[in-house]
């Protein structure tokens, strides 16, 4: 009987399984879409006239409409590609100088103390000085965003390397690496996690800090959508372009974890998602 | 010839931690230096390593003085220290850079197989037990097919099954290839099992205390009485060490006592 039951209960359990890989993923929208479907049915049944928030079918159909003029793919890309640029920047400063002065002691009690004063500063502070200096077009944002972008991979870069084992690193030197090959074999490898992560935490400034930036006199952008919205008072356009910045900030994120995967088969994690 | 001429090592703080250390190790002996803790002995070797070169004296291999790591000399430490982002094959590999990849894949290959890990040559190393990341940093430390390979108590982080296992494994490497090995450990079985001859230190500063030849026939039975006649030679010896750094630890302290009486 239970040789029949095994045989019976394998194909069984084989698609509980696959079942399970669909469902739980799936189980991250049942809060969304419940609440979503019961705003949509409470307009629909007159308990709200659904002007200021909007139910999901009007936002879809601004969406939509948005989307089908070429609107929203104007905004979107106009949004990033500051973004990209504020980012790259940003990126750039952010790892060269949290190497140095992760690397060498003496780079770091000159410079970090300055940077971590400026970092103190909330940056859209910096807003009025970088228009008077860039202008109001597009360097002044850009510099803007790559500013926010700046200190979370400046901080993550500098505390990777300054908590590298030294352990390893006493196995390049076993191995007599020269500088170069030190970086490359033993400490880049070693800073990839949590460069990953600074890099994240970047990217997720930039979103933020490409909002403030085109609230401040943009005439392209999916910021200038929202305070298009705003004045002309239409918060179906509002949201539609918050879905927008939803869309493309999950996205670009998920596009870094794609790369960087790879490289960080390796670890040791204790989460596995 | 592994020689050091008058090692001392005095660290930047003042305390010195090796002092006047003399001694000749002949190619392919196994020289197993014990002592009790902060005797200086993992200092010692670090300064044949050429991680932290001598303060006084020299360390001299072949005619060559020794400041800085070199590829005849490998080194084993108390953890594997394999680097989590290589496979245990490129791991192993991680000191031939510089050789042609044909020459690097079948001297891995082969060390691999020497260490009886050629199965786990594609794992991440977080997938090994303690004791056989071990033997992964044996391997990549004997790859460069090093003249004297140092150990710094490799197997203490292990259990005693496994500690016996690699030390058989580690006498099968040695036999195959001879090189000179310097070991440090506190374990006096350890010692005895693998040792040409065991070198006591003492501490502050850590100075060679004693010398016990250790010349029993290969392989040894720890139940033998001559193993146990050599275990109760270097017990003594430590025994008196100790005591020696004991009195006069007490030497010292009636004159800090009344130093600090002032105070009263």
């Amino acid at each position: 009987m239970t040789a029949d039951a095994e045989q019976a209960g394998a194909p069984e359990a084989i698609s509980k399984r696959g079942a399970a890989r669909v469902l739980r993923p799936a189980l991250g929208l049942l809060l969304p879409v419940a609440l979503a479907l019961f705003w949509e049915i409470a307009v629909r049944m007159g308990l709200s006239n659904g002007r200021l928030v909007p139910p999901p079918s009007v936002i879809w159909n601004t969406f939509t409409d948005l989307a089908a003029t070429g609107e929203l793919a104007r905004h979107a890309l106009a949004t990033l590609w500051r973004v990209a640029w504020g980012f790259a920047f940003g990126v750039m400063a952010g790892t060269i100088f949290g190497a140095i002065t992760g690397y060498s002691a003496l780079t770091h009690r000159v410079v970090d103390p300055t940077l971590q004063a400026l970092r103190s500063i909330p940056s859209i502070a910096w807003v009025p000085l970088f228009i008077l200096w860039f202008g109001i077009f597009e360097a002044s944002k850009i510099i803007l965003i790559a500013v926010g972008v700046f200190f979370p991979v400046y901080l993550g870069v500098m505390g990777a390397v300054m908590s590298v084992d030294r352990k390893i690193v006493e196995v390049g030197r076993v191995f007599r690496l020269s500088g170069p090959a030190m970086v490359r074999r033993i400490l880049l490898p070693a800073v990839m996690p949590s460069y990953v992560i600074a890099l994240r935490a970047g990217l997720g400034l930039g979103w933020m800090f490409v909002v403030a930036a085109e609230f401040l006199g943009a005439s392209t952008g999916l910021g200038f959508l929202l305070i298009d919205g705003q004045q002309l008072g239409k918060p179906a356009q509002i949201v539609a372009a918050i879905v927008a910045f939803a869309i493309l900030g999950k996205t670009t994120d998920w596009l870094i974890v794609l790369i960087a995967s790879p490289f960080l088969r390796w670890e040791d994690r204790f989460a596995r998602h | 010839m592994l020689v050091l001429d008058r090692v001392g090592k005095t660290y930047p703080n003042g305390v010195r931690a090796l002092d006047g250390i003399s001694l000749a190790v002949a190619p392919g002996e196994i020289l197993v230096v014990i002592g009790g803790s902060g005797c200086g002995k993992s200092t010692m070797l670090r300064t044949i390593s050429g991680l932290d070169p001598p303060t006084q004296g020299r360390v001299v291999l072949d005619g060559t003085v020794i400041t800085a790591p070199r590829e005849e000399i490998g080194i084993v430490f108390q953890e594997p220290r394999l680097l989590p982002w290589l496979r245990v094959a490129d791991n192993v590999g991680f000191g031939l850079a510089e050789y042609p990849k044909a020459e690097r894949r079948t001297r891995v290959a082969g060390a691999l197989d020497r260490v009886g890990l050629t199965e786990k040559a594609r794992v991440w190393p977080r997938e090994l037990s303690g004791g056989q990341a071990q033997r992964v940093a044996i391997a990549r430390a004997l790859v460069p097919r090093p003249q004297v390979l140092l150990l710094d108590e490799p197997f203490s982080a292990l259990d005693a099954f496994t500690r016996a296992d690699l030390q058989d494994h580690l006498l099968d490497l040695w036999a195959d290839l001879k090189p000179t090995l310097v070991m440090v450990t506190h374990d006096v079985d350890e010692a005895i099992v693998l040792a040409d001859r065991i070198m006591v230190m003492r501490a502050q500063p850590g100075r060679v205390y004693e010398e016990i030849p250790c010349e029993l026939p290969r392989p040894r039975d720890r139940q033998s009485a001559a193993f146990d006649f050599v275990k109760r030679r270097v017990l003594a010896a430590l025994d008196r060490s100790l005591d020696r750094a004991v009195a006069m630890a007490e030497e010292v302290e009636p004159r800090a006592a009344a130093g600090g009486g002032l105070w009263w």
